[in-house]
């Protein structure tokens, strides 16, 4: 299957089309053809992470099959055997005589992609049948999960940057098409369309990004060389900065980090299915994955190994505090789990900044699977408990006691999305931090530690709405059914046996054997060992924070501090108004863009430049009617100049036209050319 | 087929239509089922015959092919010299593809004053005028060629168009005329200063050898303006969007998908090979204009409550991609380009199809009454949201492959343009690079209005239509196009590699 990836990515664009064209056909109106499709897509993938395993183990000196009969347990000396990825391409164009491929590398990075998409993309299909059931355009929304999940493999199964541009703004359209499925409605449609304007924006930084590191390396878009190019520093330093802090941007765009963030609460107006898929589990990583995927490029560009403070260090880790904070202030649940997105993608990017490669992977894959968790576990209580409604304020409550599955297992996701232990996010959050102390970012440990406290006090704050107290809705709440609560269910078990696979703490490391590149990878990143002092206080942050929060809830304690403090009150209204960033993105400077200067730049297009062309034709015309008049009647007294005729008298010379002569002046002007051509060849 | 290969076949693929003009208007005026099928039978010949070259075409082989070379005026040296390579065939197949296409679409589609058989009369007459301006490989040929091709658009804007159709049709005739007549001055100085011939590969070979690089200059810019109003190139870009504005739908089309190709064609044909030092010095200026075009068009567009005025617009933003990548005189930019223009053609000719099946149905093309096309006309609606995504540049469909290797070669232009640091070109990288999004802002807008939210209560109890049959057989080749060349784009790199490359490599 390594060899035949290509096919993985394959068969959802052919159920896209096959939805597309017969969907409305079949029984289940398409959903068969799509679940088919994804479902024959993740066994590939699970023999492809299969297949990787062996290659690894067999080049390291142990076939997977002994690996698996002894437990994980990691050898001395393993890592010094290289593991190259598995390359096809063929010929995609050229230009100047050089040939650029498409193709795919398969290597420890794409299996894990390629099984979190899949499954993740399979339950959603699955439990999209209950949740989008009798939905107007419920064909249409398969066909897009379809074309969705192939456009995120060919990104994920990419070789070269450019491919992986073509599935980053594929599924981005993806996105846009889902985000906007109800656009009947203006909310949805602007939605949709901020989504797309703003990730597009961090794509400038993308596409500059691409140009940058393909000539750096040698006119090549290939990813391998491109990370052998910059970890060799060829053509210096400098040139590998300015392609980091580019690809930056369109990591910042398309991961939602701060700055660009803000389209990706609003993308919660799609299907809540959607969000689960695309804007937690995995669109929203495509940034993390490229940075993960040309890490060569980051590692040189921004001096990872030096410490300190650099620029992706320092944007994930705004961004993990920023988007913390925005999350307690929400009514919206999808809403609270969108910022907690936002502010765990920081953890990701933060992790890439300060060297830690494999857990900010690892926490990818983890992240995918508990949070994917919890926006379908919020579309269970929209689905059954509160009639459509995401507000926790005013629609839930007190849902525990109708709804025990989506209650479990709302809970294990939001304990491994606080980082306890022993569920998934403790694993990869904690290393996340670790790695950063190990390495020198002492500020981004704290700022990890910061975040964590304050990721599990919002989540016990949207616990307590949400399934706490008494039931504020109407109507009768009630557990959703199987092809719901099925997926939530696989997700809980993943959510909390996932971070197993790179549990330090029993020095079980099978994520980091497995899937880190020996090929074309800085050979600098370390892994620290586990200490328990350290993770000891990440629990105690943790726990903290949990405690708080069930003191300000159930307590009481503290309330009304805004009321009270006037600083309070003011960093409140500042949390509502999103920092009154999008004030300065929508009022300011889209609106300004839209209005007074796409307005003032018509305005000189139609009063200054056609005005000089205006002024010439009417000037040309006057000298012609004095030539006419003056020259021509008195003087000459001849017949009437052709030209004359077409630039003063218009109006006749159409209207005579317009009798239907026409064709009299097209043959006639044929024959001349006609006539004139031909017989010169031929008597010539 | 050896007559085939020896230029007849070429000359076949310029003045078939020709035949079917002369056929059309022979045809008796009650008849207009006849005058039609006439039309389309010789247009699909047309086509046919392009097809044929396009198999004979030899891909590997370098230089000139199928052609013939002729005494023509002997007077002045000026020969029937035609032929094919990797530049023109791209561009010649599309030219007897669209037509065809145009055919079919105004099948029932002929707007007022009606009377198909001067209009089909026309679309040949244009169709002749392109095709041979693709193939022509003499400056005088091309000259004529090149003004042949006005006059049916003048007439078809001025007889068939809207309300303001005088003004239009006259300012786009004026203007072009205008340039036509400094190019035609450059291409005699050309003779007169050079080596006494028009033949373009001979000229090219020279490089212009024998001419003082001052003279050069103004030679080129002779060309420059006469090539540069037909693309359009800012700030000579005025006449596009009143042409486009008050054109009927099939002119519409033919303008944008063919007669703006003429003139970036013309840059890549003519002024950059024969005047490659000029070009040099003129390759930052015209990058600057193009960028200039680039922003300038996508604002223009913004501003715009006219949903064919603003594809119009558009225009002037997407050949600005076109211009930076024959600017930077690189073969990563050339090919692109040729590729834009290509991409351009399908996309917005399709968007202008589009927008006049609107304005057929609602009778408005105001984007304030329009609104929930999707619901109503939900094919309709789902093909303007295909070709805005087409147009905005999306990786996977054509347009992307015309825009992105084009802000790609100007990080790295030709050497030797003047000024050669690269702050000039990488900054008019960035600055086309945010061009891409302001289009993705004006299109999606454009789609907002146009296809989503609910239908206006004006048009709450009018039936709406949705894809007639001769639109979709109009169509689905050119959305079908769009998706393979944006899948696997070497179905044109392959061909225009090879001549550019030869052309502009090194």
């Amino acid at each position: 299957m390594l060899d035949y990836a290509w096919i993985i990515a394959f068969i959802p664009a052919v159920s896209f089309v096959a939805i597309l064209l017969l969907g409305r056909k079949f029984p289940r109106h398409g959903s068969e053809i799509g679940i088919a499709a994804v479902g024959a897509s993740f066994v590939l993938a699970c023999v492809a992470v299969v297949q990787w395993i062996n290659r690894v183990e067999n080049a390291t000196g142990a076939s997977a099959f002994k690996a698996l009969g002894k437990g994980f347990v990691a050898k001395a000396g393993e890592h010094e055997a290289v593991v190259k990825p598995v390359v096809h391409s063929v010929t995609w164009w050229q230009s100047g005589g050089l040939k650029f491929g498409a193709g795919t590398q398969i290597d420890g990075l794409a299996v894990v992609l390629l099984f979190v998409v899949t499954l993740v993309s399979l339950l959603v299909h699955v439990y999209s049948t209950a949740y989008m059931h009798g939905d107007r355009r419920y064909t249409y929304f398969y066909a897009a999960l379809s074309l969705f999940t192939a456009s995120m493999l060919l990104l994920v199964i990419a070789d070269n940057t450019l491919q992986l541009l073509v599935g980053w703004e594929l599924v981005g359209l993806c996105s846009f098409m889902l985000i906007g499925h109800w656009w009947e409605e203006g909310a949805n449609s602007n939605a949709a369309l901020k989504a797309f304007f703003t990730t597009r924006t961090g794509d400038v930084g993308l596409m500059i990004g691409v140009i940058v590191t393909f000539f750096a390396a040698g006119q090549t878009f290939n990813i391998v060389s491109i990370n052998e190019a910059a970890l060799a520093g060829k053509g210096g330093h400098a040139l590998w900065l300015g392609g980091a802090v580019c690809l930056l941007v369109g990591i910042i765009g398309k991961s939602g980090q701060f700055p660009l963030h803000t389209w990706l609460p609003d993308a919660m107006a799609g299907p809540t299915p959607v969000s689960a898929l695309i804007h937690a589990a995995t669109m929203v990583v495509a940034g993390v994955y490229l940075g993960a995927r040309v890490y060569g490029v980051f590692w040189q560009g921004f001096s990872i190994d030096a410490g300190g403070v650099n620029a992706m260090a320092l944007i994930g880790g705004v961004t993990i505090i920023i988007g913390a904070l925005l999350a307690f202030v929400q009514d919206d649940i999808k809403k609270v789990l969108a910022y907690s997105t936002i502010s765990q993608l920081g953890y990701m990017v933060m992790g890439l900044g300060v060297g830690a490669w494999t857990a900010a992977v690892f926490h990818l894959f983890t992240h995918a699977f508990f949070k994917a968790l919890l926006f379908l576990g919020a579309g269970s209580i929209s689905h059954s408990g509160s009639h459509h409604s995401f507000d926790m304020k005013r629609d839930m409550g007190g849902l525990r006691k109708y709804m025990p599955i989506t209650f479990t297992t709302f809970m294990i996701g939001s304990a491994a999305l606080a980082g306890l232990p022993p569920f998934a996010g403790f694993f990869s959050k904690d290393e996340i931090i670790a790695t950063a102390g190990h390495f020198g970012y002492d500020a981004f440990l704290y700022i990890g530690l910061a975040g964590a406290f304050l990721t599990a006090a919002y989540m016990t704050r949207a616990i307590y709405y949400t399934f706490f107290g008494e039931f504020r809705g109407h109507g009768q709440p009630h557990e959703s059914p199987p092809a719901i609560t099925g997926p939530l269910v696989v997700l809980a078990a993943f959510s909390v046996f996932a971070g197993w696979l790179n549990a330090t703490v029993v020095h079980v490391e099978k994520f980091q054997q497995w899937f880190e590149p020996r090929f074309a990878f800085p050979t600098q990143v370390i892994h620290p060992s586990f200490r328990f002092g350290e993770g000891a206080i990440a629990v105690i942050v943790a726990l903290a924070g949990v405690g708080v929060a069930y003191a300000y809830y159930w307590r009481g304690v503290g309330h009304g501090v805004t009321e009270r403090n006037p600083l309070a009150r003011l960093g409140y209204r500042f949390l509502l108004n999103k920092y009154y960033l999008d004030d300065l993105y929508e009022r300011v400077i889209v609106a300004g863009i839209k209005g007074p200067i796409a307005r003032a730049a018509y305005w000189t297009n139609q009063n200054l430049i056609d005005a000089v062309i205006n002024g010439v034709g009417k000037g040309t015309r006057a000298v012609g009617q004095f030539t006419y008049d003056v020259i021509d009647q008195r003087v000459v007294d001849g017949a009437v100049n052709g030209i004359a005729e077409a630039s003063g008298e218009t109006g006749g010379l159409l209207r005579y036209m317009q009798s239907g002569r026409v064709q009299w002046y097209a043959a006639i002007l044929f024959f001349a050319v006609a006539v004139l051509s031909l017989a010169l060849i031929v008597f010539s | 087929m050896n007559w085939f290969d020896s230029g007849w076949g070429l000359t076949m693929a310029v003045f078939l239509p020709g035949v079917g003009m002369l056929a059309v208007l022979a045809a008796p005026k009650a008849d207009e089922t006849l005058q039609k099928a006439i039309a389309l039978v010789t247009t699909l010949a047309t086509f046919g015959v392009t097809i044929a070259l396009a198999a004979t075409f030899n891909y590997d082989k370098k230089g000139l092919q199928l052609g013939t070379d002729k005494a023509w005026i002997d007077v002045i040296n000026s020969r029937y010299h035609i032929g094919l390579d990797g530049i023109s065939l791209p561009l010649l197949l599309l030219s007897a593809f669209i037509t065809v296409l145009c055919v079919i679409y105004s099948w029932d589609h002929f707007p007022e004053p009606h009377n198909p058989k001067a209009f089909l009369a026309l679309i040949l007459l244009l169709e002749i005028g392109m095709n041979g301006t693709f193939v022509a490989q003499d400056l005088i040929l091309f000259f004529v060629f090149f003004e042949i091709v006005l006059l049916p658009m003048f007439f078809m804007i001025g007889v068939w168009g809207g309300p303001n159709r005088e003004y239009a049709s006259i300012k786009f005739f004026l203007f072009t005329l205008f340039g036509s007549a400094l190019m035609l001055l450059s291409f005699l100085a050309l003779y007169f200063i050079g080596p006494n011939t028009f033949d373009i590969p001979k000229l090219a070979a020279l490089h212009g050898a024998g001419i003082v690089h001052s003279t050069q200059n103004l030679i080129f810019a002779g060309m420059f303006l006469g090539f540069a109003i037909k693309v359009p190139m800012f700030p000579f870009h005025t006449w596009l969007p009143d042409a486009h504005t008050e054109a009927p739908t099939v002119g519409s089309v033919l303008l944008a998908a063919i007669l703006l190709k003429l003139g970036t064609y013309g840059f890549i044909r003519i002024a950059l090979p024969i005047l490659p030092e000029a070009a040099r010095d003129w390759a930052p200026w015209i990058g600057l204009l193009a960028v200039i075009g680039i922003i300038y068009g996508a604002l223009g567009c913004l501003a715009q409550r006219d949903m064919k005025r603003l594809i119009a617009f558009s225009s002037v933003a997407h050949m600005g991609f076109v211009m930076l990548g024959i600017a930077t005189l690189t073969t990563f930019g050339i090919n692109a380009a040729i590729f834009g223009m290509v991409a351009h053609g399908l996309i917005t000719g399709m968007l202008f199809f589009v927008a006049g099946s609107v304005q057929e149905r609602f009778e408005t093309r105001q984007l304030d009454r329009l609104g929930g096309l999707l619901t109503q006309a939900p094919k309709l609606g789902w093909i303007l949201g295909f070709c805005a995504m087409a147009s905005l540049g999306l990786p996977g469909l054509a347009g992307f492959w015309g825009e992105f290797p084009a802000i790609l070669s100007a990080y790295n232009p030709a050497s030797g343009i003047a000024g050669s640091e690269f702050v000039v070109f990488r900054t008019y990288m960035v600055i086309a690079a945010v061009g891409t999004v302001l289009a993705a802002g004006y299109l999606l807008w454009m789609l907002q209005r146009v296809a989503f939210g609910t239908v206006k209560p004006e048009w709450e109890h009018v039936h709406i239509h949705d894809v007639h049959v001769p639109e979709w057989i109009a169509w689905t080749p050119m959305l079908l196009l769009i998706v393979a060349l944006g899948v696997y784009p070497n179905i044109i790199f392959r061909v225009t590699d090879g001549t550019v490359t030869r052309l502009f490599g090194g």
